[in-house]
């Protein structure tokens, strides 16, 4: 697969001038809709999320007109629902130096120079905010004797700044989403449509004005339009088969606007998560992450000598190699998540590895403070990883391996979360904006709920100033739903000999040995000759049985399968065309004498935004521009 | 291993269903129950038969979307551990497993072992909140929540939503669901302006969706998977009469 240069993109609403003042600014510019226009304008949004719960609640507070629509049975279980550790946020209520500079800073770095400068700075800004509105919602963090909230710390930072609530801290922010969504649809201004799932974009008069889907329990195929479209649909981890994602986390709803003119950008930024179980058997069906707050106590270890047939207690402290705290002394186990993935597979593939992992210790954890601490503080994590290992972590270390986990690419935003096509912004994991290479723990929550409750609030209004927008062209209509039947016909029709899991496993080996955690130009090129072969056996072997008018889960699989196809060919291309290491993206010919990334700012310091043509894709550049930070290399040794 | 299982299958809402008896084969002890499924329904599309409509999604216990009635259990033998989370070692392959939806009366069928739970929804949208906007609020260490309300309120903010109180109780009643999403407000300060209102109105609503009424059974609890304690129920209780009277 080839590519062609384009023009070059620019972020065209973010203010120039002090970082401090931007959104301000920015706030103070955009223009604003009357309350009585409001309730005129419609807008959809796809998924219930943090980022999107929480927009299409706040939206809804405005006055809009709220369509909410996800693929579960109900929007509480979309899948931040599942997030552990926490949610970062520059209070400095630990009083131990943080600020909203500091946060900018780390996550700039972390995101290793490859994130735009003023939405990071933006996301940081309104941190604070987020948690003193999930506080006022009844959001149950943790908290001290004394009543104050409890701080802990996340990989990649060296202050304490991560809000949790237990390990669940995604299932609290999400119920306190969810509330005030529930809130809003008893209200009457939003209309609530779960298990439905978007299949495509209506695009009229260049305007994003509405989304064809399909109600997943009738089969029945509609159309609903809006004076704006938000997708919220989350990351697209899955194209990977195995991750820590749910079943159902697909990258449909982004990928067909993609194809509808919606630029994907950085889509080879994937982030592998370091602690997560081992993959057991052939029929594993997803990965559980273990939360990357168990590294605050927890201790990153395996066996000095390869093959070690010794157990854990059994081997000596002198014989044990803490190979974090051994290579990265400043940051040890809380070293950012893609160095700590890598780090965990060189000692695997030095056969240092134990099973298929490596240890997480918290023996000495547990001499220092005593069991009751550790499972005050980890206890759920514990017992999951018990019921799932037959394991008790109490006594013996876990066995943890890095997994796919998030996605740093996708549509490609400017400052006001608009997409190239009028009309669609694109909030939370679904965008590309303020993680760059890579994304520090704590900080997916962050941004869910900042963009959601905070920025397309106070922005989307710029946009709908010029609305109401008329009419939706009946064609424009009509040749969404005819595409959207004919793929639903189309996988019925095959009536072949492979299941779409099978394929679905089998891309994911491929994209997992040659665009995982570490890719190389030839492995990227095989992937690049196979991936298209796949597909095209894809399309002539599939077998969904079952009908279309009716609840059928294969066909809902296979669809989100025939996406992903396509998804993961744009990825290795991606991946292929950075010859630089950076994050998360890992490219074996581009590295120190000591194994670390090397960034290649010269040639690769700009966002990679991909341009659908239906052949040959195009690639538009965003350079970046640093003022407030110099790039430099990341060192956390 | 190769288990036998009785798995209920029911085309739509209207058809009366039946049990199906199925053999699976190339079962290993740490699949998971949910993965046995997955084995069993890859067997049948390849066989051309339809799949087994079963719903999940996160497979790690917390989204809630998961739930079968397993040989007359919801969720299964084994305590506090949603449908998901079960592994296969813990089936005696020897008996056969029987495999049903949850059933109660706000919950129909909607195909294969999928309900329609979306009352639970309807009860947490007609009072299940508090009445704030987006940037109105206070400093969040404007008020100190002591220890020991924080977590209370945390216990009952665990609830997934699964319904398996529901499908275990004799009466489909739901009030367990509804007594933690009290509790969890009631505790905290954010959750007191509207209290009163709030139990009284979520109570009302269940009882108009046709969820049962409570008689302290207590399967509720037993059956719960986050463990929320047949307590919730009276602190429900005590803030409803409260406001009666």
């Amino acid at each position: 697969m080839n590519y062609t240069e384009g023009t070059p993109l620019r972020d065209t609403r973010a203010p120039d001038g002090p970082l401090e003042t931007r959104w301000e600014r920015r706030r103070l510019a955009a223009r604003l809709v009357s309350p009585a226009n409001r309730r005129r304008m419609s807008v959809i949004v796809v998924g219930t999320g943090l980022a999107g719960a929480s927009a299409a609640a706040t939206l809804a507070e405005l006055g809009y007109q709220v369509l909410s629509f996800c693929y579960q049975d109900s929007p509480r279980r979309a899948h931040s629902v599942a997030a552990q550790g926490g949610i970062n946020a520059a209070k400095n209520y630990a009083g131990d130096g943080d600020s909203t500079a500091r946060l900018f800073h780390d996550t700039i770095k972390g995101g290793d120079f490859r994130a735009r400068e003023s939405n990071v700075y933006r996301l940081t800004e309104v941190s604070g905010a987020i948690i003193d509105h999930c506080v006022a919602q009844g959001v149950p963090f943790a908290r001290e004797y004394g009543g104050l909230l409890d701080t802990r710390s996340f990989g990649g930072a060296q202050v304490s700044r991560t809000f949790y609530a237990r390990g669940q801290t995604g299932q609290q922010l999400l119920l306190g989403a969810y509330q005030a969504l529930a809130r809003q649809i008893h209200a009457g201004r939003v209309v609530s449509r779960p298990r439905t799932e978007m299949l495509d974009l209506v695009v009229s008069d260049g305007r994003a004005r509405g989304v064809v889907v399909r109600d997943l329990v009738t089969g029945e195929i509609t159309t609903h339009t809006a004076d704006a479209v938000v997708l919220a649909t989350g990351g697209y981890g899955n194209v990977f088969h195995l991750s820590t994602n749910a079943k159902g986390s697909n990258a449909t709803a982004i990928w067909r606007a993609h194809k509808r003119g919606a630029w994907f950008a950085n889509p080879c930024f994937t982030q592998i998560h370091p602690t997560c179980i081992p993959v057991g058997g052939d029929h594993q069906s997803k990965l559980t992450l273990m939360s990357e707050s168990l590294r605050n106590d927890g201790r990153v270890w395996v066996p000095a000598r390869p093959g070690d047939p010794r157990r854990p207690a059994e081997i000596p402290e002198s014989e044990r190699d803490y190979f974090l705290e051994r290579r990265y002394p400043r940051f040890g186990n809380l070293v950012p998540r893609d160095i700590a993935a890598r780090a965990t597979k060189a000692v695997c593939d030095e056969g240092k590895g134990v099973g298929r992992g490596v240890y997480l210790d918290f023996a000495d954890a547990i001499a220092r403070l005593g069991r009751d601490v550790i499972a005050e503080r980890y206890g759920n994590l514990f017992e999951m990883y018990q019921r799932i290992t037959a394991e008790d972590p109490y006594s013996t270390p876990m066995r943890i391996y890095p997994a796919v986990h998030y996605t740093m690419g996708g549509l490609w935003v400017d400052y006001d979360l608009r997409s190239t096509i009028p009309g669609l912004f694109v909030v939370g994991e679904a965008n590309f904006s303020d993680h760059g290479a890579n994304r520090l723990g704590a900080s997916a929550l962050m941004q869910g709920l900042a963009d959601g409750y905070f920025v397309l609030p106070a922005v989307i209004g710029d946009y709908l100033a010029d609305g109401p927008f008329g009419a939706v062209s009946p064609e424009a209509v009509d040749e969404a739903e005819d595409s959207v039947h004919a793929t639903v016909a189309a996988l019925l029709a095959v009536n072949g000999d492979r299941t779409p899991e099978s394929f679905h496993r089998e891309l994911g080996r491929v994209m997992w040995d040659h665009c995982g955690m570490e890719r190389s130009a030839d492995g990227l090129a095989e992937a690049l000759k196979r991936i298209p072969d796949l597909r095209a056996d894809f399309w002539r072997r599939v077998k969904v049985t079952g009908s279309g008018s009716a609840l059928n889960q294969t066909l809902e699989h296979a669809g989100r399968v025939a996406d992903f196809l396509e998804l993961a060919e744009l990825m290795c291309l991606d991946a292929l065309h950075r010859a630089e290491s950076c994050g998360g993206h890992f490219r074996a010919e581009s590295q120190t004498p000591d194994g670390e990334a090397r960034r290649d700012d010269e040639r690769f310091a700009y966002v990679a935004a991909w341009e659908h043509t239906g052949g040959t894709p195009v690639l538009h550049r965003e350079e970046l521009a640093f003022t407030a930070v110099r790039p430099s290399e990341r060192s956390y040794r | 291993m190769k288990y036998t299982l009785r798995v209920w299958r029911q085309n739509g809402p209207d058809d009366r269903g039946r049990l199906v008896e199925y053999t699976v084969d190339g079962i290993t002890p740490d699949m998971s129950f949910l993965e046995m499924l997955d084995v069993l329904n890859e067997r049948l599309l390849l066989d051309g038969d339809e799949s087994i409509a079963f719903d999940h999604d996160c497979r790690e216990g917390i989204c809630g979307m998961c739930g079968l009635m397993i040989n007359g259990t919801a969720h299964g033998p084994q305590k506090a551990t949603t449908t998901c989370q079960l592994h296969m070692r813990e089936f005696d392959p020897r008996k056969p497993i029987t495999i049903e939806p949850w059933r109660a009366r706000p919950f129909p069928v909607v195909r294969d072992l999928v309900v329609d739970r979306s009352a639970l929804d309807r009860v947490i949208e007609s009072g299940g909140h508090v009445g704030v906007h987006a940037g109105a609020a206070p400093d969040a260490h404007a008020v100190p929540v002591p220890k020991p309300d924080a977590d209370r309120a945390f216990a009952a903010a665990a609830c997934i939503g699964c319904g398996a109180c529901v499908a275990a109780c004799p009466n489909g009643s739901a009030m367990l669901f509804t007594a933690a999403k009290a509790v969890h407000l009631a505790a905290l300060p954010p959750g007191q302006p509207e209290r009163g209102t709030r139990a009284l109105t979520m109570v009302q609503t269940q009882d108009d969706l046709g969820f049962g009424g409570c008689t302290q059974a207590g399967e509720c609890a037993t059956a719960c998977p986050k463990e929320i304690g047949t307590d919730v129920i009276a602190l429900l209780n005590r803030d409803v009469l409260w406001k009666v009277d």
